[in-house]
């Protein structure tokens, strides 16, 4: 079943005779959306990174005890259904809801300021439904850290940033590569929090595959335009997985 | 411990450029003490932002909205909760949900624990283009995954409903299931089988009364992952369900008329269910390793008893 869904899945076209045109037209028409939604996904990667680096490494190393009761906290999120969670921050995040209305009130915003359907209202819905998937690989590596080379880091008179530095942040890489990977290559994908949070200038080449397969049931540029999404991955994937191991790359997902 | 062979080259990176002479060692109180609660302070908040859509979705749940938004703040009740089942295509979407993920759940834990064990325990021609199979599986935006499965069933003309989304969430659990206990697989010691064997087990008596039940956690884990993924896919399911609905394509649909608070309770219920298993799950495994911890004191006990006497 993977074999056929994954590798037999695209046939170009209702009758398959080698119309190329589709891949020529998908790049032509949406090629900016494709450019957009790599973007979006690079700062979402990015600020993930960024936002869950800290916590993964408080956790990892200051935990304590309590280490298993932070990762569940961590894991918490996915125990509500991601459209709910998505559903829940549109609410939030409307023009006067919970977060906006009282600061407008107070005269801190505009009375017509808005984050839904913004670029930025787009971004940190992805964000925070891809933190989890970024914080996990990031804590599994710093985990696996002998603590003892950060003690010879400080008995050889390195400051704690050098330490950090030079020991920490090294050992720490391959999380960091997985948990860009685990981040980035579904938040190319995703076009749920374009739909809910964004307006149509947000959209994401998920939503035109969308449409174009559920509305327009264009199948064969659909499948054109997925198979170039899905090519391009891949691509980015397998370099990283020759070079790190799928092991390691597919255990920080799992191994919560 | 893999680790070893790295610790050398790292320690002389660290003595190559000591910086002995500038900076004191940081261990003075004074610019530690509000240093050290910035990181506390910071995962906390952290925690706090994941955790807020799940409060606003659990307070809203007790709303009760005069209008179709459930947005602001009325007055609190427990007419959604009395009132559940009011929305009938809400409930039969919530229905088909849990049909869904209980059958897909069942058969991905069976084909995944044979996938996994199979991966975890031989080499075999194709075991690496399998598990970069499920790697795939595991790392590929969902969307493709949905646009392709809908194409190989408009393709070989099966119908998009039940059938199609059954299929559709088998084929994406038996990766998690398979991974999971391959890594348990991986962790388990063989000896112990071919103990069984030598002591005139056959294959599937070695199966079932050792194999089994050594790999039961992960098959466990793997299952409730799969249940969780089931019922919460929303980008897959859409592709492949036709006119059917579940529950995240009811929500989804339901955005814009906006939401009964009925959604909140359920997501609600749903949410402190799996809460409940897993806590469950976790004490079971806690009491089973404590169980084990103890057990095997004792027959160390018993050892050096035998030895001494």
């Amino acid at each position: 079943m993977f074999y056929t869904s994954l590798q037999s899945g695209f046939i170009g076209d209702f009758h398959f005779n080698w119309h190329f045109a589709n891949y020529a037209d998908a790049i032509k028409l949406h090629g900016d959306i494709y450019v957009r939604s790599l973007v979006y996904a690079g700062i979402v990667t990015a600020l993930a990174l960024v936002l869950a680096y800290p916590v993964a490494y408080w956790i990892a190393f200051y935990g304590g005890r309590r280490k298993s009761v932070f990762l569940f906290l961590l894991l918490l999120p996915f125990f509500v259904s991601f459209i709910i969670r998505t559903v829940q921050w549109q609410f939030l995040l409307a023009d006067d809801g919970l977060i906006l209305g009282p600061l407008k009130r107070i005269g801190l915003l505009p009375e017509n300021y808005q984050v839904l359907s913004s670029a930025t209202a787009v971004i940190a819905g992805i964000t925070y439904n891809f933190l989890p998937f970024t914080a996990l690989p990031l804590y599994v590596a710093l985990e696996r850290i002998d603590k003892r080379l950060v003690e010879a880091g400080k008995d050889l008179y390195a400051t704690r940033f050098t330490t950090f530095r030079k020991v920490v942040w090294p050992l720490a890489l391959p999380g960091v590569f997985a948990a860009f990977l685990l981040t980035f290559v579904p938040a190319v994908g995703d076009y749920v929090n374009a739909e809910l949070l964004g307006g149509p200038s947000n959209h994401m080449i998920g939503n035109v595959i969308q449409s174009e397969f559920l509305t327009n049931l264009n199948y064969p540029l659909a499948a054109a335009m997925s198979f170039i999404l899905m090519a391009a991955l891949l691509i980015g994937a397998t370099i990283y997985a020759r070079a790190l191991g799928t092991e390691d790359v597919t255990s920080g997902a799992v191994s919560a | 411990m893999t680790m070893r062979p790295e610790n050398p080259a790292v320690i002389s990176v660290s003595v190559g450029e000591p910086n002995v002479g500038d900076s004191p060692p940081p261990k003075t109180p004074s610019s530690k003490r509000w240093t050290r609660f910035i990181l506390p302070t910071y995962t906390t908040l952290f925690i706090l932002y994941l955790i807020i859509p799940i409060v606003v979705m659990i307070v809203f749940a007790f709303n009760t909205p005069s209008g179709r938004y459930n947005i602001k703040w009325e007055h609190a009740s427990l007419d959604a909760w009395r009132n559940l089942f009011s929305y009938p295509d809400l409930s039969t979407s919530l229905k088909l949900s849990l049909e869904v993920a209980f059958v897909a759940t069942i058969v991905a834990t069976i084909l995944g624990t044979f996938l996994g064990l199979a991966l975890g325990r031989y080499r075999f021609r194709g075991a690496g283009a399998m598990s970069f199979v499920i790697f795939l599986a595991i790392a590929s935006p969902e969307i493709v995954l949905g646009s392709s499965m809908l194409s190989m069933f408009v393709n070989a003309r099966v119908p998009q409903g039940f059938v199609t989304i059954l299929l559709a969430h088998i084929m994406f659990c038996i990766s998690f299931v398979a991974i999971t206990v391959r890594a348990r697989v991986a962790g388990m010691d063989r000896s112990l089988e071919e103990a069984a064997g030598d002591l005139g087990a056959d294959a599937k008596t070695t199966f079932i009364k050792v194999t089994l039940p050594i790999i039961m956690p992960g098959v466990i884990a793997g299952a409730l992952l799969a249940f969780a993924l089931s019922i919460d896919d929303f980008v897959i399911t859409n592709f492949v369900a036709g006119s059917s609905t579940t529950f995240p394509l009811w929500v989804f649909g339901a955005t814009r008329q906006g939401l009964p608070p009925q959604v909140n309770v359920m997501g609600t219920l749903l949410f402190t269910f799996g809460i409940l298993i897993v806590g469950v799950q976790l004490l079971a495994s806690r009491a089973r390793a404590r169980g084990d911890d103890k057990r095997l004191a004792q027959d160390k006990a018993r050892l050096l008893a035998a030895q001494t006497s």
